[in-house]
């Protein structure tokens, strides 16, 4: 086959997002993650004889907002169907999900890609969804050696799931994984699920398949549990990789379902489609249909937050930042909140001013020592103070930065005191900068000369050495201007 | 609608059961009788019959969300055949 011509890829994603429910999703038993083993297995879970199985309201109301929050459709009739296969973390022999009537249908996410190309500003991209389902989860199983055998841990069996399907929109890893970002960021936003990847409360399957541009699409291969945007992103590029070469060298895809090795960055077959499971899916008759009456989602919507893409739009427009920066400040409500709160108390007139602290200092800051924003030593309050006190000339930004450590340390209840206590007040009377700029010329009469034989780098020496005599109190403009005046007269 | 013996060994795959040829012929013969009533079930004329998901024409009932299960891990495992550690221990499966 001819190499080198164009490739599309094309990719969907199957997210599975645990909802943040006390109770598990047909029984009373708690969902806390890192009891010791089958201490939250009860009866309903272990599918011991006689049992049947309760709807809990609160995983029902978290599809519901999560329909409202993608602007999809809320089904006013769903129906639970079971998915049969046998596996030991399974106890029933099939799982309770939703088939051919899901509670959520349709609904489109819009996020911003990074272009990964130099120079290059990043774009937005509207991802549709098929569709979005409740079922449980499974339990699990431990392949140490028990004598051979296998132990079978189910607390985790019958947590509420939402399965969450898109339609293949995505044409890139990078496009993936903005899009995982964005689900997971809004998951958390609206409250419905905790987010955590290391526990598995968000995991996504991505399907891959590559055509040449304007062709049918391709065979799909499918690629599971992937826990991180690290390894969403390395095991779609491989499979990529993997596929093209595959038919480049005259070979085809085979539908599949492949495991990502995180050691070997490579992806593997588990099953083909020859032995794949038939799950012989049919109404549960355990279970009612859901019924979902227009007042509960009225209900739900009056309870509805802000959401991250009306926010985004308002903080462009109310504070004047950039898309790119009001996009990093509302990457989650904790931080919108605190921008928000920041540039309360300091003046609308600095709100760039608080967007570049929060994401530059603040953040920085918090990545260092992994702390959350909500955890920050220093408040928004004290923020905005030291960005009032950069303002109005009282303090130049890099002494805003020693003033920021200082709160950060807890060396003092605010911007203000840190400043006296600490006489970092900027000099900004001209008679004290001239004197002692005229004590740096006489020290360095190299320099002088060599700045009024045409060389500037010599005047930039000059400005240091003047700098650092007022410790970096004085307005480093302020000290521009009056040195070349002195110079020239 | 009928199954052939083929068949048979598919879903005795799936359902992860071993049976003897013997027994494959007989559970045929069977599954084929069940088929067979089906087959007359599918007969009656249900054009434009909205289909039903269950048998009671009702809606599901909810829970409110709350934890009323207290742990009872030492009798349902007093049942089980093997554990240890607090696990169920079942023949080793490796996918």
């Amino acid at each position: 086959m001819q190499r080198g011509t164009q490739w599309e890829v094309v990719i969907g994603l199957e997210t599975h997002a645990q909802l943040r429910t006390s109770s598990k999703i047909f029984s009373g038993a708690s969902t806390a993650f890192g009891a010791a083993p089958n201490v939250q297995a009860c009866a309903v879970d272990l599918a011991l004889p006689g049992v049947l199985p309760v709807l809990n309201k609160a995983a029902v109301e978290c599809a519901i907002r999560f329909g409202l929050a993608l602007g999809a459709e809320i089904a006013p009739r769903s129906v639970f169907a079971r998915k049969n296969y046998f596996y030991p973390d399974l106890p029933k022999g099939y799982q309770i999900s939703q088939f051919e009537l899901p509670v959520v249908k349709g609904g489109t996410l819009t996020m911003l890609v990074a272009s990964g190309k130099s120079g290059e500003s990043a774009y937005e991209k509207t991802v549709h969804l098929t569709r979005a389902h409740l079922e449980e989860d499974a339990g699990k199983s431990l392949h140490e050696d028990f004598h051979g055998k296998t132990g079978i841990d189910l607390n985790r069996a019958g947590t509420p799931l939402l399965e969450i399907v898109t339609e293949p929109d995505m044409r890139s890893a990078a496009e993936a994984v903005a899009y995982a970002k964005a689900l997971h960021a809004l998951v958390r936003w609206i409250g419905i699920c905790d987010g955590n990847m290391q526990e598995g409360s968000f995991r996504c399957d991505a399907n891959v398949s590559v055509r040449r541009l304007g062709a049918p699409l391709g065979t799909r291969r499918e690629i599971k549990n992937l826990n991180s945007f690290r390894f969403l992103q390395q095991a779609i590029d491989y499979e990529i990789k993997w596929q093209i070469e595959t038919i480049e060298d005259g070979g085809s895809i085979h539908q599949a379902t492949v495991l990502f090795d995180p050691a070997t960055g490579a992806t593997r077959a588990m099953r083909s489609k020859e032995d794949a499971q038939d799950y012989r899916y049919f109404p549960d008759p355990d279970l009612l249909p859901l019924e979902i009456a227009p007042a509960w989602i009225s209900a739900v919507r009056a309870n509805m937050p802000e959401l991250p893409a009306e926010m985004r739009l308002r903080f462009e427009r109310d504070y004047g930042l950039s898309a790119y920066d009001a996009v990093a400040l509302t990457a989650s409500r904790e931080t919108a909140q605190y921008y928000e709160d920041c540039v309360a108390a300091a003046g609308k007139g600095s709100s760039k001013t608080c967007a570049n602290w929060v994401m530059g200092d603040l953040s920085a800051r918090l990545n260092k020592e992994n702390l959350e924003i909500a955890a920050a030593p220093v408040s928004p309050g004290q923020l905005a103070g030291i960005v009032q006190r950069i303002a109005d000339n009282t303090i130049s930004n890099k002494i805003g930065k020693d003033v920021f450590d200082a709160l950060w340390n807890g060396d003092g209840p605010d911007a203000d005191a840190i400043i006296a206590a600490k006489g970092l007040k900027q000099i900004t009377d001209s008679g004290a900068i001239e004197k002692l700029i005229d004590e740096v010329l006489a020290a360095n009469p190299k320099s002088v000369e060599e700045f009024r034989a045409g060389k500037e780098k010599a005047f930039n020496a000059l400005v240091g050495q003047a700098m650092k005599a007022t410790k970096g109190k004085a307005n480093p403009q302020q000290v521009n201007e009056l040195l070349r005046k002195k110079l020239a007269g | 609608m009928s199954i052939n013996l083929e068949q048979v060994g598919r879903i005795a795959r799936l359902a992860h059961i071993e049976i003897s040829p013997t027994e494959a012929a007989q559970t045929n013969q069977l599954l084929n009788g069940i088929l067979g009533l089906i087959e007359q079930l599918q007969s009656v004329d249900t054009t434009g019959i909205a289909p039903m998901a269950h048998a009671q024409d009702v809606a599901q009932r909810l829970r409110e969300d709350g934890v009323t299960e207290k742990d009872q891990r030492e009798s349902f495992q007093a049942v089980a055949p093997e554990t240890e550690a607090g696990l169920y221990l079942v023949p080793r499966v490796i996918e």
